[in-house]
């Protein structure tokens, strides 16, 4: 247990430093599983910079870090974040649901709820809404 | 003989004075009973007792440092000659073990996150996603933090190329 805490100890003193609240440590089978909620977008991306330090190019496999951002509450400004495509808007939880409507990549679009921590329900400016996976929406801070 | 008792009679009542004014003026065990149990607010499980003016504190805490601070508190209590310390150091129970997701649901959403990310093929098995192929630093890490929030057991990039 020790060693791996050992390890990323530069990674879990941040993210108590930063004030990643509902902040979670555990391990399971040689993993060390890192939970918790950022106060906002930097700090979860400094908190993924210094596991990247640590472990270049994450290709260890000893950690899994789930770290969802505050700032994303309901009637929040998402920024759609794409490697350059649209996002599929779908009526539904699921890739395997119809598809609504479409963001474009750079697209600000409104956040009205979270079904999951994958599907977030959204709005665009045009009117359409349904379903988007949220790893490819980023809060507008 | 009346001399012998008249001596003893004077010993007896000076004994007695000088116990009541050795008495006045030191707090009595009641007194430092309540003001060590004011001074342990701060560290909580802990309780004292106190017997002639000796403190003797018991309970549990998480940590050393804790036990130390009960300790210290009561030692400057005001009437305290000393401080006896039974406290025990119990560490709080580990950590709940993390939740990992359910093959079933974490298959689809592998599959449908890794079809964003050409080059890169994935497994899941047992809750552990295992990544093969090539991909570009940048987009790896774009894909590792997507497959970590599908709170997985463990993913295994070990069959990855990093370019």
């Amino acid at each position: 247990m020790a060693a791996l805490q050992d390890k990323y100890k530069e990674l879990i003193d941040a993210a108590t430093a930063t004030g990643t609240s509902d902040l979670k440590v555990s391990e399971l089978d040689g993993v060390l599983h890192i939970d918790g909620v950022a106060p906002s977008g930097a700090v979860k991306d400094q908190l993924w910079d210094i596991y990247g330090k640590i472990d270049p190019n994450f290709l260890t496999g000893d950690v899994v870090m789930n770290i969802n951002v505050a700032t994303a509450v309901e009637g929040a400004k998402l920024k759609v974040i794409t490697e350059s495509s649209n996002l599929n808007i779908r009526k539904g939880p699921g890739t395997d649901q119809p598809i609504a409507g479409k963001a474009a990549h750079g697209e600000i679009v409104s956040l009205i709820s979270k079904q999951s921590d994958q599907w977030w329900l959204i709005r665009t400016d045009g009117g359409a809404e349904g379903y988007a996976y949220a790893q490819y929406l980023q809060p507008v801070e | 003989m009346t001399m012998k008792l008249k001596l003893l009679s004077t010993l007896i009542l000076s004994m007695g004075i000088l116990f009541m004014v050795s008495c006045k003026g030191k707090p009595k065990d009641a007194d430092i009973q309540a003001a060590v149990t004011t001074a342990l607010q701060s560290t909580p499980g802990v309780s004292a007792d106190v017997k002639d003016g000796v403190v003797t504190l018991s309970g549990a805490v998480a940590t050393e440092a804790d036990k130390d601070a009960a300790a210290a508190a009561a030692k400057v209590t005001q009437g305290v000659k000393s401080v006896v310390n039974n406290v025990t150091v119990t560490p709080p129970p580990p950590p709940p073990a993390p939740e990992v997701t359910a093959d079933d649901a974490l298959k689809t959403s592998v599959a449908a996150i890794v079809k964003d990310f050409p080059g890169i093929q994935a497994d899941v098995k047992d809750g552990v996603i295992t990544i093969t192929g090539e991909q570009k630093a940048d987009r790896w890490k774009k894909l590792k933090m997507a497959l970590d929030a599908l709170k997985p057991k463990k993913v295994d990039a070990s069959g990855l190329k990093v370019k």
